[in-house]
């Protein structure tokens, strides 16, 4: 038996070999390395010069850091909140009994799996202050639609509904969650007299608030992320209105060679990102209820 | 019951409503890409071609260099792909079904790591690529993935999970060894989430931007996604071009979406439910 033992704990070893290996190499090795760049002044041209602390302090009194970090900090909260109240509705509307729901379904799930560049080439077109659709169809309620992109005011709006079209994956997990609480407690709500609201506030929304609270996390840190969308559609602007987190570090690194800023801005990233993480997870504890009886 | 009937009714109609405008920018990008130039700028704007001008994609493909980008892309999607089967299962059937010392631990550290935002690890990495005269090659783009992707190997262990031990057990005691048992028993077992792994990958192949940007410089490596960036930025106005390039590249992932769909919807709830 403690040769069986022994053979399998060998081909545990090998079989996750190639993975450890992998966080050496391409994670921890990689992250020590931007870690020590990010106390450096850093240019390629010249190896990297110590010093200390000087990258974070430049950031946080540089204008344009603050300016990208509202940014990001602005299409994160709106976009996820946004994100996760639309989904929620659709797939509220998705889990009612209807005909054709599959169709439904894959009309909402599709615009989130086509090419981000596609999308952002189309949304260009379609968010066009002049002849874009989304102005066209305003028109008919009577409304003149601003310049969208082309307005530092509006930039950031359109990209958050530019970012609604593609919530199609949270809708399928809001539909798998609404799928897995049980049809009983409804009835049993119902005999008690319950209404529709009630049951949301006392059935639905505690026992889909671990879904909910999957979707935050990730979407969360998916808007933290955003580089494509201000590539392509507004390189930063109008006005550095669009100038996200992620597009700065990307110019500071590969357009201006300021590699130690650039590790610095990826390490502050990283920091905020797992404060938000904990803080979320240390608030979930008053909203999330992770028991089904 | 009218009551209902009513709500049954208000959700069809809200539904139906929602689709429109979630199925309205296809349509334009599909309806753009067939018009003429005085169809396209003018307000209000029209819902359909009229004329219907298929030459717009003959044109367009005359312009951009579409199945060398596509075979690019391809390419990538396949090395990717090998790398992934030969890492990702393996790991999580150690992760799994083995035991050995440090087990839990390597794990979660190779869990935890999706934590980090990739570019925390960009630029190092891009140095070292840069070292080895890896970039403007495909390498840098695919080689990460023969060496345990961390997301790929948390969604097939738990799939893993979901196997009967037993099934091991049996093999054993015939005398099978561990990686007979992956190879024969256990890896055919899997094939539905390898299809759903096979999906992802090919997604976010398909819609990759920042990696290609970075090590793709001579204009033949180019994606299509790169490629259609480019194209845009030197045919700002010529919006059919844009936009029958854009439709040519949305066809693949529609196509392999409509064959595949349940493996997607599974794909996504696994990783979403369980995370």
């Amino acid at each position: 038996m403690s040769s069986f033992r022994k053979v399998q704990a060998i081909a545990g070893i090998v079989c996750a070999f190639p993975s450890i290996l992998g966080f050496f190499f391409f994670v921890l090795g990689p992250a020590i390395a931007s870690a020590y760049f990010s106390f450096t002044r850093y240019t390629v041209i010249e190896p990297p010069e110590f010093i200390g602390f000087e990258n974070y302090k430049a950031l946080i009194s540089e204008d344009l850091f603050r300016v990208s970090f509202y940014n990001t900090i602005y299409l994160t909260s709106l976009g996820v909140l946004s994100t996760i109240v639309t989904s929620l509705v659709l797939a509220l509307l998705l889990n009612q009994k209807l005909r054709g729901i599959s169709i439904y379904r894959t009309i909402f799930f599709v615009p989130s799996i086509t090419p981000l560049v596609a999308n952002a080439v189309i949304w260009t077109l379609f968010l066009n202050g002049k002849y874009g659709l989304i102005n066209y169809v305003l028109s008919w309620f009577g409304i003149k639609g601003p310049a969208w992109l082309a307005d530092p005011r509006w930039a950031k709006p359109a990209l958050i509904i530019m970012g609604l079209w593609g919530i199609g994956q949270s809708i399928v997990i809001y539909l798998a969650g609404l799928q897995g609480i049980p049809l009983e407690l409804y009835e049993a709500a119902e005999v008690d007299g319950a209404g529709i609201i009630a049951k949301f506030k006392y059935i639905t929304w505690p026992l889909l608030s671990p879904t909910t609270f999957f979707i935050l996390i990730t979407s969360t840190i998916a808007h933290f992320q955003m580089f494509v969308q201000p590539y392509v559609m507004t390189q930063g602007g109008p006005a550095d209105a669009t100038m996200t987190y992620v597009y700065l570090l990307y110019n500071k690194a590969f357009g201006w060679f300021k590699m130690g800023e650039a590790c610095a801005m990826a390490w502050m990233l990283f920091i905020l990102v797992i404060v938000l993480t904990l803080l979320q997870f240390y608030f979930s504890k008053k909203w999330v209820h992770y028991e089904i009886s | 019951m009218s009551k209902k009937i009513f709500l049954f009714f208000m959700a069809y109609v809200i539904a139906s409503i929602l689709a429109f405008f979630f199925l309205l920018p296809l349509w334009w990008m599909i309806s753009t890409s067939l018009k003429t130039n005085e169809q396209i700028f003018i307000f209000p704007p029209s819902w359909y071609p009229d004329p219907v001008k298929f030459s717009n994609y003959s044109e367009a493909l005359n312009k951009i260099d579409f199945f060398r980008y596509f075979r690019n892309t391809l390419y990538i999607t396949v090395m990717t792909l090998i790398g992934v089967f030969f890492s990702a299962p393996l790991a999580a059937y150690s992760f799994s079904r083995l035991n050995w010392k440090g087990r839990d631990f390597w794990f979660f550290t190779i869990l935890s790591t999706m934590m980090l935002p990739p570019q925390v690890t960009m630029i190092p990495l891009y140095m070292v690529f840069s070292r080895i005269s890896w970039v403007d090659s495909f390498k840098p783009l695919y080689i990460r993935f023969y060496f345990g992707p961390p997301y790929f190997i948390f969604l097939l262990r738990q799939y893993f999970m979901t196997i009967p031990t037993s099934f091991d057990d049996a093999a054993y005691i015939d005398g099978c060894s561990p990686y007979r048992i992956y190879w024969s028993i256990l890896l055919p077992l899997v094939k539905p989430a390898l299809i759903t792994v096979a999906i992802f990958v090919f997604l976010n192949t398909w819609n990759d931007f920042i990696n290609p940007l970075l090590y793709l410089h001579s204009p033949n490596l180019y994606t299509l996604a790169i490629a259609l960036q480019v194209f845009k930025g030197q045919y700002e106005v010529d919006w059919s071009y844009l936009m029958a390039i854009s439709t040519l590249m949305t066809i693949p992932v529609l196509i392999v979406f409509f064959f595949l769909q349940r493996y997607f919807i599974r794909g996504i709830v696994l990783s979403g439910i369980k995370g």
